[in-house]
């Protein structure tokens, strides 16, 4: 029992790193329909600035949001410098820029800090509570992943810039019927989405280590919790992120088939089930055009 | 009296394609315009082309401003608004979320509250769905609703593009009472596109018929009304 409740909290505070990447790539693929394979390793990039601005002293409380600020700029920058000028290019194209934007981030990453495994200490300390059940870095993962989710939920719902974001992602001829800065705000949604992913990049770090590769596979559970949840449903995206750690965890601790080596499958096999069986994840909709 | 947008020598294509070959148009501060013709003719084309939603050429003066070269989120800012074909609505967010969408640009809270509460007024079924996901309303009430998104932006001047589609003909006579109550009590200048020239011909005074992308025929809109031989061959009624 006290093993099913262990994997269980272990399963939410990673799986709020998942929703986290999961909200990202959401909020971009809402943006501009297309999925940013980027997105790991922009987060991967503001996780180094943060480990960076630790070694030279910097205290905690102040890197993390520099590296939110600096991350959400870069986010911006992205989408003005690369993904803008590329319009309304066929998906294809998009997916090369993607790659590219993968490749060169992960290149730069090697090149400045290089490729050894770094510890990453945790802004909540060693320590555990209730008997070790949860250490205190979990407690502060999933503490910090719900108050980002739940700030962005008031931001998106009760605010005009939420407003016009929402409606820009909708119906963007409309939007700028009604005078909404559609281009702006799918810069900021982009720096948004590149601030989300430094918070869950600095959340995990402590967990997998330090390295230009360490989000792959968190990207992965990433994009099978925005899949399992529907891609057109930031809410759905969330709730899937939580499912994937959960599932995943659980998997590789009752199936010993899966055991701890083979958890990344599960992310691919959940992909191409919900894919098949039901491609608009369990709260997506389906976009119905009427002639 | 004055006019509040000339439209002169206005030319727009879709690719290689000119669907507009030079219109000259207007109208005047306070009234209302209509573009009558066919289907094809070029009327929403030209309703895009004063939005800067396509390519176009020619002067457009707003105002004694010429907007034909600004975007069309700079034209909305400066007051007009469009309710574009097939209403725009924004079908994910409820109907209250589409009326703020409409006050976008605007900054007083107060105001905008105080024209929420205008909106319900003139559409007091809108009061009723206002928590409703706007996509579920019904054709009549979502051409409500665009209207009335339109006028959160406190608009010098709407262009409603077929605002009669698709509706029964009771809600057609309710829509247009209430567009020339608009116009009345608020001062807002209008350009209506219609197939439907009976109602429209009621309520403009000045209209223009549009053929294929030309102006054949133009004057008050009681001249074209009264005249037969228009009525006959480019508005079928």
């Amino acid at each position: 029992m006290e093993l099913l409740a262990q994997q269980l909290i272990t399963g939410i505070a990673t799986g709020g790193i998942y929703a986290c990447m999961a909200l990202a790539v959401v909020m971009i693929y809402q943006a501009i329909h297309h999925l940013n394979f980027a997105q790991g390793e922009m987060a991967m990039f503001s996780t180094f600035i943060a480990w960076q601005m630790l070694a030279w002293g910097v205290p905690y409380w102040l890197v993390i949001p520099l590296t939110v600020v600096i991350s959400f700029a870069g986010g911006v920058a992205i989408e003005r410098l690369v993904i803008r000028p590329l319009g309304d290019a066929p998906v294809l194209s998009h997916i090369v820029v993607f790659i590219g934007l993968f490749a060169i981030i992960n290149s730069l990453a090697g090149f400045i800090w290089d490729f050894t495994i770094k510890p990453f200490p945790s802004p909540f300390g060693e320590g555990s509570q209730f008997g070790g059940l949860i250490s205190n870095h979990q407690v502060g993962m999933i503490a910090v992943t719900m108050t980002v989710l739940v700030i962005l939920f008031l931001f998106f719902q009760y605010t005009r810039v939420g407003l016009a974001m929402r409606a820009a992602a909708e119906n963007p001829a409309s939007a700028r019927l009604v005078g909404i800065r559609v281009g702006w705000m799918i810069a900021l949604g982009w720096g948004m989405a590149a601030a989300i992913g430094a918070i869950a990049g600095i959340l995990i770090a402590p967990i997998v280590f330090l390295e230009p590769n360490m989000m792959l596979s968190i990207l992965l559970y990433g994009f099978a919790g925005a899949v399992l949840g529907g891609l057109t449903s930031p809410t759905g995206a969330v709730f899937g992120g939580f499912m994937v750690g959960i599932i995943e965890n659980l998997a590789g601790t009752y199936i010993p088939v899966i055991g701890g080596e083979l958890k990344l499958p599960i992310a691919l096999f959940l992909i191409v089930t919900v894919l098949v069986f039901k491609p608009t994840g369990l709260f997506g909709r389906t976009v119905v055009q009427r002639v | 009296m004055s006019m509040l947008l000339e439209v002169t020598g206005l030319h727009a294509s879709y690719g290689d394609f000119r669907v507009l070959h030079g219109l000259d148009f207007s109208v005047e501060k306070g009234g209302i315009s209509t573009l009558l013709g066919a289907n094809g003719a070029g009327k929403t084309t030209t309703l895009r082309a004063l939005c800067g939603m396509i390519k176009r050429s020619g002067t457009i003066r707003f105002d004694g401003n010429d907007i034909s070269g600004k975007a069309t989120e700079d034209i909305v800012r400066m007051g007009v608004a469009h309710v574009p074909e097939g209403r725009g609505t924004f079908t994910g967010l409820t109907t209250e979320e589409n009326l703020q969408c409409g006050a976008m640009t605007r900054s007083s809270r107060a105001e905008i509250a105080r024209d929420l509460e205008q909106a319900y007024h003139w559409f007091p079924r809108l009061r009723e769905r206002r928590n409703q996901q706007a996509g579920t309303l019904s054709g009549g009430e979502q051409q409500m609703l665009a209207i009335a998104r339109a006028l959160m932006l406190r608009p010098r001047l709407m262009l409603l593009d077929e605002p009669s589609f698709g509706l029964a003909p009771l809600i057609v006579q309710e829509m247009f009472s209430i567009l020339r109550k608009v116009n009345e009590e608020e001062q807002v200048s209008m350009l209506i596109v219609e197939q439907n020239a009976g109602v429209v011909l009621e309520l403009a005074d000045t209209a223009f018929v549009l053929e294929t992308g030309d102006i054949v025929m133009s004057g008050t809109a009681a001249e074209i009304r009264d005249n037969e031989t228009i009525r006959a061959a480019y508005l079928g009624y």
